[in-house]
């Protein structure tokens, strides 16, 4: 296991002097992660995401609970973990502001105490895959939010660490820049098999990267599995759109049908919506509905990944 | 050491780039030194001696002491910045590099101008050098070369381990800067100048005295006046070392307790 946390918990004291009293921001998580999987930590604003990932990382130290991460307790072997891991925080910058962006490289290479040769192969292709060569020669403080998370992320990966924590690393980026480093994240993982834990508020990084969700919510996990299981679980049904050659009054009542849950019928008869459940496939309704009518397009539109985290933020609040 | 070097190449370079404004900053800080140079001289044109000691004797220690605090001030003058790297959360990336975060935080910045203090210290020494009744020997080269940098170690220790308060209290500037500027006031004069209550806490709380009073009884070859043993002016080393692990454990302890900015 490359993440192990038992119970873990950190309080805060908040409130003004007098009034103080001591808050868990993280209320008892257990998580366990192997080496190569990709999670995406999802959960509200103050959920706990960002306490969890700080105390994973050696910034926090933990109120109670048992941890280790790459076999090492985080605090205690703060600089030994730092040799491992690799971490972007979206909103904090582990590069040098004043100096070019190689240089800042190039220092995280004394640091990591990187052989030249193994470094400048590194650095070739994150430069290569993520488009860095046009300012690698600019000043930090200069790129645009897209380069310097690029940076960013080229940074926390040369030093090759198994493990990559990454926080909010899409939040303020283009369309264009969000899907060229959801790209590269996802080619780290599956051609070097880093493993990859992810926060976000962007569900598309989670659709596009992650394999495995774990849901908080108020310092606990409400959620903890396999993106389809969940999305099988917990969202709403599929939906499959027939457009059909001409209207097909054979097909009303949808009797026959498997797993339909439900029907309507749009454009005067050319257009036909089913709902239906996750133990049905696709492939299969469409199949019946060809036997009985012709059909001149389909699309299946899945529940959105929204939907389900909406569902599952929803169903861990009390009374929700 | 390469990985402080080059961290630190790259700032000392940018103050470089201007050498005016080098200048004048340099200029500026040797004439801080300078006034309180000259509240001394203007004391001795009242009186003849100052706790017992004479003028030649007082700005032997304040020479000593000057150089002192201008290379701990060069040193681990950056921690002034202590509190901005806590509230705006800019700590967390110290915290995930392999370094020791105190060591990233003193070569995060360098401050040359720093050494005008040093420089004027240094002219003061040359000048007393020729003047106090020193009782030259090898043990007094020894001490004369090894006092402002011992006293730079006892100097940093003081800071390190107030400004470490800030990891308690976000805001506590005005504590650290009483210890940093009480220590530039209380290392330059002979402690029998203070209250009783005062000299025990420089020596023994405190240990500014080790800093320049104690050595420069050895090298003018004199007897502590209060009548403490003439082993403790030998003991800076010794002090040196007990301040520095002190500090580190303050340290240790106040790096512990951060709580990191809300994210």
């Amino acid at each position: 296991m490359i993440v192990h946390a038992e119970a873990l918990r950190r309080e805060f004291v908040v409130g003004k002097r007098g009034a103080r009293r001591r808050l868990a921001a993280v209320d008892g998580i257990d998580l366990r992660i192997e080496p190569g999987e990709t999670v995406g930590f999802l959960g509200p604003n103050g959920a706990g995401k960002s306490t969890t990932i700080k105390m994973l990382t050696g910034i926090l130290v933990p109120t109670a609970g048992r941890l280790s991460v790459c076999g090492l307790d985080p605090v205690s072997r703060r600089r030994e973990l730092a040799r491992r891991i690799g971490v972007v925080f979206g909103q904090r910058s582990a590069l040098w502001w004043d100096l070019p962006l190689a240089d800042s490289f190039d220092l995280l290479r004394t640091i990591h105490r990187v052989p030249r040769a193994v470094h400048r192969a590194r650095l070739a292709r994150c430069a290569d895959v993520l488009g860095l060569a046009e300012f690698l020669a600019t000043p930090v403080r200069q790129l645009s939010l897209g380069q310097r998370m690029r940076g960013e992320v080229t940074a926390a990966l040369l030093h090759a660490p198994p493990l990559l924590v990454l926080d909010e690393p899409t939040v303020g980026l283009d369309l264009v820049s969000k899907e060229r480093l959801r790209a590269f994240l996802h080619e780290v993982n599956t051609e070097d098999g880093v493993t990859v834990l992810l926060t976000t508020h962007d569900l598309p990084d989670v659709e596009r990267l992650c394999r495995r969700v774990v849901v908080i919510d108020q310092g606990r996990v409400v959620a903890d599995d396999e993106l389809e299981v969940l999305r099988g679980r917990f969202a709403g049904p599929r939906e499959l759109i027939v457009d059909l050659a001409a209207p097909a009054p054979q097909l009303d009542g949808a009797t026959g049908l498997p797993g339909v849950t439900g029907s309507r019928v749009e454009a005067d008869g050319m257009r036909r919506r089913y709902t239906f459940g996750p133990a049905t496939s696709a492939a299969s309704l469409v199949a019946e509905v060809a036997r009985r009518a012709e059909i001149r397009d389909i699309a299946v539109h899945e529940p959105s990944i929204e939907d389900l985290v909406r569902t599952l933020y929803a169903g861990a609040r009390p009374g929700g | 050491m390469a990985v402080y070097r080059r961290l630190l190449a790259s700032r000392v370079r940018g103050q470089l780039a201007y050498p005016l404004s080098f200048g004048l900053d340099l200029l500026a800080q040797a004439l801080g030194q300078t006034i309180e140079l000259v509240v001394i001289v203007v004391l001795f044109g009242r009186v003849h001696t100052l706790g017992g000691f004479g003028a030649d004797e007082v700005l032997l220690i304040f020479a000593l002491a000057g150089i002192a605090f201008g290379l701990a001030d060069l040193v681990v003058g950056q921690l002034d910045e202590l509190p901005r790297w806590i509230r705006t959360g800019e700590l967390d990336v110290l915290l995930l590099r392999p370094l020791p975060v105190l060591a990233q935080l003193v070569t995060a910045d360098m401050q040359l101008r720093r050494l005008g203090r040093v420089l004027v210290g240094l002219l003061v020494l040359g000048v007393v050098l020729t003047r106090a009744p020193i009782a030259w020997s090898p043990v007094t080269v020894l001490l004369l070369i090894s006092t402002p940098l011992v006293g730079a170690v006892i100097i940093g220790s003081i800071w390190v381990a107030t400004c470490a308060v800030a990891f308690w209290v976000v805001e506590a500037r005005e504590v650290a800067n009483a210890f940093t500027y009480g220590s530039s006031l209380s290392t330059a004069y002979p402690v029998t100048v203070f209250a009783p209550w005062l000299r025990r806490l420089l020596t023994f709380v405190v240990p500014a005295a080790f800093v320049a009073y104690y050595p420069v009884l050895a090298i003018l070859g004199r007897s502590d006046p209060l009548g403490r043993p003439d082993a403790m002016r030998y003991a800076a080393p010794l002090v040196a070392v007990a301040s520095v692990a002190v500090a580190g454990l303050i340290w240790r302890a106040a790096v512990r307790r951060y709580q990191g900015a809300g994210s």
